[in-house]
Order: structure tokens, then C-alpha cells, then sequence
């Protein structure tokens, strides 16, 4: 492209922005509104992913072990256990500790359970993570079968309800974001149509006199871009500042939701609504000028 | 040999036959008036001639190549040779007379340096010095179209093209319209045009194509020019 058609086409664009300044603000309202929506959307399913991933990592399997086992088969079964592929992290938690952990539980102090019991009743345990929470039960079937392995405890039941759960919340909220990705697609086409319509006379006088295809769509472009990226950073401002306000309300509320705040990552989901607003403004840009193109 | 139909047929998509096995030569620098009633395919013969319509059958050259094969891409070089002259102006309500005519120098890529002489250049030529700053809006009929035809020929077309150029006018405008026609063509530029009102194509001079019905009903010259 030479300079001078550059210039050209951006002062097209600009001069055709103001001149249809009204089509002009409702086409960057309209994109701001559905990536607004799309964007809260985005964030909301962003937030019950962490959610429900925090919730599946923390589940852990407890392997009780026998009570005859000497120090070095404890140590041979936690080399067995780090060894299986599937196990991320394995925790070895004494009988004394486990007691202390139990006794740390009843708000009593001097109530000494050790004492009333006669002896420590708890058998030595491991705490094991597996490398992908999906996998806990099949692991912890496994561990179980381990000789030395008295029993095997990680929420039989309630885990396999707990996945049963989240798989659905993703795929209705992914195919909640699709739906909602196709109507501001939809929304952004219908008014860029709009945009072009009303200046149909002049594209098609221009394709009369001569005027190459680009040399037509590039104005057009232009102001797909502008208008594309003007609403999806006014949409992403918005965005921005609710999102902030809400995390510091509920850092002073007493309600304890764990949204993820971290900016690198709330940086990447508004770079990605930038893009998709600029990339939906040229797209549905080009989409709707080729039909009046055709002459 | 400017142009050259051969036994072209135009079928539109609905069904309707517009032109029925057409053949006819324009040589460089005519002057040919197309009549004949309505619905006749007058439009429609014209639209071909820059490729706005393809023929159903039959081939079409212009400057001895053929439009019909032609590629999409080569579309806008073969509309560069000619200029168009519409029945309702088709001039842009926010640009002034000279940004009017400049557009058309614009959209086919002319030196920013050569737009301005040529465009005082042909608002002269057709009579609208003291206009160049007017809005259509604020011009009769006539100068409207005196605009349309500065900006049919401000990039020196081969061939000259007016669907009805006078259709929107009275008869002493039309006239004065069809002075510039004919000075145009004097000056070389092949001119094809089509036109419902005898009153002015019998006075002249010229080639006469009537058509009926979408075929050539009679293809000879005003008694005038005899
Ligand atoms: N785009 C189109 N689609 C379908 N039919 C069409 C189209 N354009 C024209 N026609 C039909 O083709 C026939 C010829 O039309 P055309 O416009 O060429 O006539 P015309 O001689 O220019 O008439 P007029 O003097 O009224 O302008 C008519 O029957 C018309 O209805
Ligand atoms: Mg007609």
C-alpha cells in the first residue's frame, strides 16, 4: 500500500466516523455492551474454574497403614507410593501427629484423649495427592491393594458426586460463553450491516468509476478496527473497574469467595475481549461489504 | 472497433427475458441513441456494456477483448475506459462540485498533483465555473447533472455512458445536457445513450438503435444526418 493511499484511507475513515456520527455511537455501544457481557461472562467461568479446581485439588487420599510394620517397610511403601506415576506428593503423618491433630480438634484443652482412651488408638497415615484429582479413586483402589495398607480413605462417594458436578458447571458454562459469543457476533454484524447499508450508493458508484475491491474495503476496515477496539476498550474499562470494586468488597465483606485477582491473568482475559473486538469489527466488517462488493 | 455484441440473450434470475439474441458494432468516436419502449432491455444492454450484467449467451468485447471471460479482477481497469452518466446523478450529498469530480480521479489511484488542474479543468468544460463549492443540494437539475457528466469524463474515458442522463429534466435543460453530449463526443469520446423523448434524438444527427422487446427492432440513422 503507498503512503498516499494510506493517508487517503484513513482520512475516508475518520471523515466517515464523524459524519455518521449516530451509526458511529450505536456500533460501538452495541460492541460494547456484548463484550461487556461476554467479558463478565468470561470472568464468571474463569472464577468457577479456579473454584471447583481448588475444590479437586485439595481432595487427598489417607492410607492407614498396618500397626505391625517396621520403620523400614514405612519407608519402603512411601518409595512405592512417590514411584506410581499417578501420585504427586506423599505426606507421612505419625500416630503421635495424628493424635495431635485430632486433640487439636475439640475446643477442650485440658480434655487429654490419650488418657481417656488409654492408648493412641490412631495408626501411622499417609496423605497423598494425585497428580490429576480425576484419578483419585482408581489410585486410591490401587494404594489399597498395597501390602502394609490397613485402609484407604479419600471421601468415597462424595468425590465421585464432586466430579459428577463440575464437569457439568464447565460444559454448561462454556456452552453459555459460546452462546453468548454468537449473539455479540450476531449484534456486531447486524449493526456493521447497518453501517454499510447506508452507504451502499456510495460503493457502488465507486465500483462503477473503477475502484478496486481494497481499495474500497480499506476505509471500511479501518473504521471496523476503530469502532471494534473503541467499544471493546470502553466494554474492558468497565470491566475492569466492576471487577476491582467487587474483589475489595469482598475482601472487607465476611463472605470468603476465592476470585482470582491476579493481574497477570485478568490481564490475558482483557487482551483476549480486546482482540476479539477488534477481530469481530473487521470481520463482520468484511463479511457484510462483500455482498455490496458484487456488482 | 470499440465494441462488438454477439448474439447475446440476457435471462435474469427471475425468468424475464430482457434481451433477446442482440448483436451490434460501435465503432470508435459514434454517437448512438438506444430507444425504445419500456422494458424494451435498454438498461439492461447498457449494464453490459460495463459489466454490471453478464450476458446468459453470446459474447461481448470491448476494445477487442472479451468482457465475459473476463476476470473479477480485471473489472475495475475495463470501468476505468468509461465514464457513466446515471438518470439521478448519483452524486455524494456531502462533497462539494470539485470533491464530487475529485472522487472519481481518487478512486482510480490519480497523482494527488494532477487532481485539481484536470477537475477545473472539466468544471469548466461543462459550464459550472463558480460552482466548484456548491453541495448538490444547493444546484437545479441540470447543474446536477452537468456534475455527473464532469465526473464521467474527468478520467478521459474511451466510451461515454448515459442511461436516460435527461430523464429527470425539462425539455430546455435536456437540451442544453445534450450540447454537452455532443461537444464531448466532438471531441472524440464515443457516447452511448439511452433515452425515452424522440424530440431530442430527432433532431440530431445520429445513429438511432431502437429496441423492442429485448431484440434490435431497427438499427439506422435520423433523417437529419441522411
Ligand atoms: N435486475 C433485474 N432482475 C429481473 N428483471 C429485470 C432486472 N432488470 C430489468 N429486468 C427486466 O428486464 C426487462 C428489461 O428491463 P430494462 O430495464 O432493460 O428496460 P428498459 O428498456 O431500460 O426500460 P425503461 O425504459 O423503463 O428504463 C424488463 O422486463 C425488466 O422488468
Ligand atoms: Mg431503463
Amino acid at each position: 500500500m503507498k503512503i498516499k493511499d494510506f493517508v487517503y484511507f484513513v482520512q475516508e475513515a475518520i471523515k466517515s466516523l464523524s459524519r455518521n456520527r449516530l451509526l458511529s455511537i450505536a456500533t460501538v455501544t452495541t460492541m460494547a455492551i456484548s463484550i461487556l457481557i461476554l467479558g463478565a461472562a468470561l470472568l464468571m467461568t474463569i472464577n468457577a474454574d479456579n473454584f471447583m479446581n481448588r475444590l479437586e485439588s485439595d481432595l487427598e487420599i489417607i492410607a492407614f497403614l498396618d500397626n505391625s510394620l517396621t520403620k523400614t517397610q514405612v519407608e519402603d511403601i512411601k518409595t512405592d507410593i512417590e514411584n506410581m506415576a499417578a501420585v504427586k506428593s506423599v505426606v507421612f503423618v505419625p500416630r503421635e501427629q495424628a493424635l495431635e491433630n485430632l486433640q487439636k480438634k475439640f475446643a477442650d484443652k485440658d480434655y487429654d484423649l490419650e488418657k481417656v482412651v488409654g492408648k493412641n488408638p490412631l495408626p501411622d497415615c499417609y496423605e497423598i495427592k494425585a497428580e490429576n484429582p480425576q484419578n483419585v479413586s482408581n489410585l486410591a483402589q490401587e494404594i489399597s491393594n498395597m501390602p502394609g495398607i490397613y485402609k484407604v480413605n479419600y471421601g468415597q462417594g462424595v468425590v465421585e458426586r464432586l466430579f459428577q458436578v463440575t464437569k457439568w458447571v464447565r460444559i454448561i458454562s462454556i456452552g453459555f460463553i459460546v452462546l453468548l459469543a454468537m449473539g455479540a457476533v450476531f449484534l456486531i454484524a447486524t449493526t456493521i450491516r447497518l453501517a454499510i447499508f447506508a452507504r451502499r450508493k456510495e460503493i457502488y458508484l465507486m465500483k462503477l468509476i473503477g475502484a478496486t475491491d481494497w481499495f474500497i474495503r480499506w476505509p471500511f476496515f479501518l473504521e471496523g478496527i476503530i469502532l471494534g477496539s473503541l467499544g471493546s476498550l470502553i466494554s474492558i474499562v468497565l470491566l475492569a473497574w466492576g471487577y476491582s470494586s467487587l474483589i475489595s468488597s469482598l475482601q472487607t465483606s465476611l463472605f470468603f469467595i476465592p476470585l482470582i485477582y491476579q493481574q497477570s491473568q485478568l490481564i490475558n482475559v482483557y487482551l483476549a475481549l480486546f482482540a476479539t473486538g477488534s477481530l469481530l469489527g473487521v470481520m463482520g466488517t468484511y463479511i457484510s461489504l462483500n455482498k455490496f462488493l458484487d456488482v | 472497433m470499440l465494441v462488438q455484441f454477439y448474439n447475446v440473450s440476457k435471462v435474469y434470475p427471475n425468468g424475464v427475458k430482457a434481451l433477446n439474441d442482440i448483436s451490434i458494432k460501435i465503432e470508435r468516436g459514434e454517437f448512438i441513441f438506444l430507444m425504445g419502449p419500456s422494458g424494451a432491455g435498454k438498461s439492461t444492454l447498457i449494464k453490459m456494456l460495463f459489466r454490471e450484467e453478464v450476458p446468459t449467451r453470446g459474447q461481448i468485447f470491448v476494445a477487442n477483448r472479451s468482457i465475459v471471460r473476463m476476470k473479477r479482477s480485471e473489472v475495475p481497469q475495463l470501468r476505468r475506459n468509461m465514464g457513466i452518466v446515471f438518470q439521478d446523478f448519483k452524486l455524494l450529498e456531502n462533497k462539494t462540485v470539485a470533491e464530487n469530480i475529485a472522487f472519481a480521479m481518487k478512486v482510480v489511484g490519480s497523482k494527488t498533483k494532477d487532481i485539481r488542474p484536470r477537475v477545473n479543468e472539466v468544471i469548466q468544460m461543462v459550464g459550472l465555473k463558480g460552482k466548484e463549492k456548491s453541495f448538490p443540494g444547493q444546484l437545479s437539475g441540470g447543474e446536477q447533472q452537468r456534475v455527473g457528466i464532469a465526473r464521467a469524463i474527468v478520467n478521459r474515458p474511451l466510451l461515454l455512458i448515459a442511461d436516460e442522463p435527461s430523464g429527470n429534466l425539462d425539455m430546455d435543460t435536456a437540451h442544453g445536457i445534450m450540447d454537452l453530449l455532443y461537444d464531448i463526443n466532438y471531441k472524440g469520446t464515443t457516447v452511448v445513450m439511452a433515452t425515452h423523448a424522440w424530440d431530442l434524438v430527432r433532431t440530431a444527427r445520429k445513429r438511432v438503435v431502437t429496441l423492442e422487446a429485448g431484440r434490435i427492432s431497427s438499427d439506422t440513422y435520423t433523417p437529419e444526418f441522411i
